[in-house]
């Protein structure tokens, strides 16, 4: 029945996307007159090959993880939520205001706080888009956008009008107490011994992601309410006939996701930044989509694809810095990307499925 | 099986060879499960030619082989005498062989026209194959008195009709042999019997036709030779006119069948089930269920008849906590909330009620969900498939699941596999293995054996009775008139929405309860 193995379907699949989509943008590269090798060499050093390149990589990951863990869980509940970005600016705020109005005595406590306030937050803005589309049928994919937009202005006003320092000129919040610095990723993996960069943004929120996934593969697939948003993800009508209901999977489903993206603030506000900055999602709320999509909705997927975009963030800076290509083909870089692996994965799989299907059949005769 | 025993129509003209088809040693698994061993059959051309089995016997996987869909894992096929090579459906559609599928395949919003020439126009330019086509189609359409026009729009035809554009598809890819997979599940009494002159009318003119099926009436009626296949084997290929039901009965099942159902009088005890003027509309807010009032007792089968699309499966849905109604349902002497939150399956299920629903594939089951997760699927709150209070044990539901699948034999017996790869009989199976294990008080069970094949339609019969014999109640809904009266000890018959009265199945006949059916008969008392 399978007409190729699992493994070619979860390995080989994206593997020979990335590789389709590496070419093209190496054509790219090489038509505005730069060496492709050169450029892929930048960015693989830039990225991987230092214990420094690699924090920025894990940084970026880490946010992608959220956000791609977000995306997924609303997925298997078969809605395409395209509001990572709303809670994850939401989950900002949250953060902020813990870390800045509560006199921690220790960076856990902090922590622990910010990502209670980040998933209460974060919970909250997506609560809004489920709600109508639960009760009122409100299609989720509109709504969704149209509150990331809400959140933008909403931070926006927040930032100019009320959390902005008396007398600095940017719109960002006042520093965070240094008690709530998070510890880096170099000062961790120092206590087992490795040594690796602390010049760079990685810090525990990496872990955290880590655990999100576990914890969001445990409730899918083990949990009763993992269940229940399968069920109702493959058929609402089955799921209704089951007893399970659609409004309270709709909004659970989606006020999981608005929790999972809301604690990406805990790695880019409280772990980075250590303020809030007005655009403090930068874009990660629609690289999740991708990333969702690439691990194909399995949160250990979702894992290994965000390491790949961050890899694709790192290495674009690099080669932003390193050569004269512009910015915005690296952009370009990064939609190939999505494209080939998120989008069009199908033109690989069916062909590739064909030729299994021979490979077997020379096998068997 | 040897060529001696088939024999058919002779071929009118002088061709390489008198078989149209002829498989040799085909074989398919599908990882352990061998769906074809061995095949050898021989068609003759300018026949109908018959393939009967269970559910799961193979039938479709052989089919599915000579329409290239799948590639045997040994054997050969020959088509007209040639060894043809099918790997893809094109070239089966070369080799003038066309498929007629059980799940039409049609565009619901192009017409009859543009649905046969979609995939076999000639050239870039539509209006040059759509007039060609025309023309051909007309004269096919009286050939063979299809009696479709070409530009009817397929969401206006009715089933019968949309099956027949099926075969003009095939007919015009100049198919000369047709294979039509279950062509009469979807269909009326009089449509299916049209299709079968169609059918003689193809054969007439030279055309093959293999009918796939699990009616025993229809082999007997129409085909000339018919080939019985029995978990992956072709066990016999006998003439039609030599054999009888009996023995196709027990040739596919591999022992003697009852045809009927056995059991004693019922012994009815408390009431279990009142339901009083119970009303359901629609989303349009057309009411389809116009105050009906019942009870069922514990030990007793109440049949509800009636013509498809007259209240039945709101009345189902309504009890099964689905749809929101109004009315007084009282359950073992405590009132159901039939709206609001407390109106859903799960709770319908803590009140002793189980629930096999009408259609299998869209409510009782995900196909996509392994045997395992649907065996839970309903019943993913209970005690016994918790591990503590956050985590399921996944473990207990397989090791259920694999009992359950023992007892009803249920076949791949394979908890990991998806429902969607089991035979429709086998699905059913895994549904009321779910529903009845849990020993409900009340069993709603609507359509309880459409697309179920013989063997399993006794068993699941057998099961239906031995649950009323243990002093439960059951509501059965079917559309089969045959089913109703073997079944039921009371039997209702529901017209429009409401109830036309109740007749004892022993003093009643299929004449009045059709005509009751119908609407044609007075109320005689309420059920």
């Amino acid at each position: 029945m399978d007409k190729m193995p699992r493994w070619a379907d979860v390995v080989l699949v994206p593997l020979i996307c990335l590789v389709i989509a590496f070419f093209f943008s190496g054509i790219l590269i090489w038509a505005i007159g730069q060496s492709p090798v050169e450029a892929l060499t930048i960015m693989v050093t830039g990225s991987l090959g230092s214990t420094y390149g690699w924090g920025y990589t894990l940084f970026y990951a880490t946010n992608f993880m959220f956000t791609g863990l977000a995306v997924s869980i609303a997925f298997q509940a078969s809605l395409f939520n395209i509001g990572g970005a709303g809670p994850a600016t939401l989950g900002g705020l949250g953060v902020a205001l813990s870390c800045l109005f509560i006199p921690w005595p220790h960076w856990s406590l902090a922590l622990a706080g910010s990502m209670v306030a980040a998933m209460a937050f974060g919970a909250a803005w997506a609560f809004l888009p489920a709600w109508l589309q639960a009760k009122r049928g409100s299609h989720i994919v509109i709504t969704t956008m149209m509150f990331n937009f809400i959140s933008y202005a909403l931070m926006n006003y927040l930032l100019v009008n009320i959390l902005r320092p008396v007398g600095k000129m940017d719109p960002a919040s006042a520093r965070f107490d240094e008690v709530t610095n998070l510890p880096q990723l170099g000062d961790i993996l120092a206590l087992v011994g490795i040594p690796f960069s602390t010049r760079n943004p990685a810090n525990i929120s990496l872990l955290i992601a880590l655990a999100c996934a576990v914890g969001v593969w445990a409730l899918l697939w083990h949990t009763r309410l993992g269940f229940a948003i399968r069920a109702f993800g493959k058929s609402e009508k089955a799921a209704l006939y089951a007893g399970i209901s659609p409004v309270r999977i709709t909004l659970y489903a989606m006020m999981l996701s608005g929790a999972l993206s809301g604690m990406m603030a805990i790695n880019s506000v409280q772990g980075e930044a250590n303020r809030l900055l007005l655009n403090s999602v930068e874009g990660a709320g629609f690289i999740g989509i991708a990333v969702a999509l690439m691990g194909r909705n399995h949160p250990f997927g979702i894992v290994i694809a965000s390491i790949l975009f961050g890899f694709l963030y790192q290495g674009g800076s690099q080669l932003a810095l390193g050569t004269t290509i512009p910015r915005e083909v690296i952009v370009v870089l990064q939609a190939l990307v999505i494209l080939f692996t998120g989008a069009l994965p199908y033109m690989v799989q069916k062909p590739l499925e064909r030729l299994f299907v021979r490979f077997n059949q020379g096998r068997a005769a | 099986m040897s060529a001696d025993m088939i024999g058919g129509r002779q071929a009118t003209a002088a061709p390489v060879s008198p078989y149209a088809i002829e498989l040799k040693g085909i074989s398919k698994a599908f990882g352990p499960v061998k769906a074809n061993q061995d095949i050898n059959i021989q068609v003759p051309r300018g026949t109908i030619h018959g393939i009967i089995g269970e559910n799961g016997a193979g039938k479709s996987t052989l089919m599915s082989i000579l329409y290239g869909f799948y590639k045997a894992d040994a054997g050969e096929i020959f088509v007209g005498g040639r060894l043809t090579p099918i790997p893809d459906s094109q070239s089966a559609i070369r080799a003038g062989i066309g498929m007629v599928f059980q799940h039409f395949k049609l565009v619901q919003n192009f017409t009859v026209l543009e649905n046969v020439i979609l995939g076999a126009e000639d050239g870039a330019m539509l209006s040059t194959s759509l007039s060609r086509a025309r023309r051909e189609l007309e004269a096919l359409s009286t050939e063979f008195d299809l009696d479709v026009h070409p530009d009817a729009v397929i969401e206006d035809l009715s089933v019968g009709h949309q099956q027949r554009v099926e075969i003009l598809k095939a007919l015009y890819r100049r198919a000369d042999i047709l294979i039509l997979d279950e062509p009469t599940g979807v269909l009326t009494p009089e449509e299916a019997d049209h299709l079968f002159r169609i059918l003689a009318g193809l054969r007439d003119q030279g055309k093959t036709v293999i009918l796939i099926t699990h009616k025993l009436r229809e082999i007997m009626e129409t085909t000339d030779n018919v080939s019985v296949m029995r978990r992956g084997t072709m066990v016999a290929t006998v003439k039609t006119a030599e054999t009888s039901p009996e023995a196709l009965a027990e040739l596919m099942v591999g022992r003697k069948v009852l045809l009927e159902v056995e059991k004693r009088p019922a012994v009815p005890g408390r009431v279990v089930l009142s339901v009083k003027d119970l009303r359901v509309r629609d989303e349009n807010r057309v009411e389809r269920l116009k105050g009906v009032s019942f009870e069922i007792r514990a030990g007793e089968i109440l049949g509800i008849a009636g013509v498809a699309g007259n209240g039945q499966s709101e009345l189902l849905q309504a009890l099964g906590g689905i749809t929101r109604a109004t009315g007084e349902v009282t359950m073992n002497g405590v009132v159901l909330p039939l709206s609001g939150s407390g109106a859903n399956g799960q709770a319908r299920r803590e009140a002793g009620i189980a629930h096999v629903p009408e259609d299998r594939q869209a409510l009782g089951l995900i196909m996509d969900f392994a045997a395992w997760e649907n065996v839970a699927f309903g019943y993913h709150n209970a005690a016994e498939y918790q591990m503590n209070g956050l985590l399921m044990d996944n473990a207990a539901i397989k090791a259920d699941t694999a009992a359950k699948m023992a007892k009803f034999d249920v076949r791949p017996p394979n908890p990991m596999l998806p429902a969607k790869s089991f035979s429709g009989g086998n699905q059913q199976k895994i549904v009321v293995a779910r529903e009845m294990e849990r020993n409900p008080d009340l069993l709603l069970v609507g359509q309880p054996t459409r697309g179920v094949d013989i063997g399993a339609i006794e068993f699941i019969h057998k099961q239906i009775v031995a649950l009323r014999d243990a002093g439960k109640a059951v509501l059965l809904v079917s559309v089969e008139l045959d089913e109703i009266m073997s079944l039921s000890d009371r039997i209702v018959v529901m017209f429009d929405g409401q109830l036309m009265g109740e007749r004892d199945p022993d003093k009643t006949d299929e004449r009045e309860l059709g005509m009751m059916m119908a609407g044609m008969a007075g109320k005689r008392g309420a059920a």
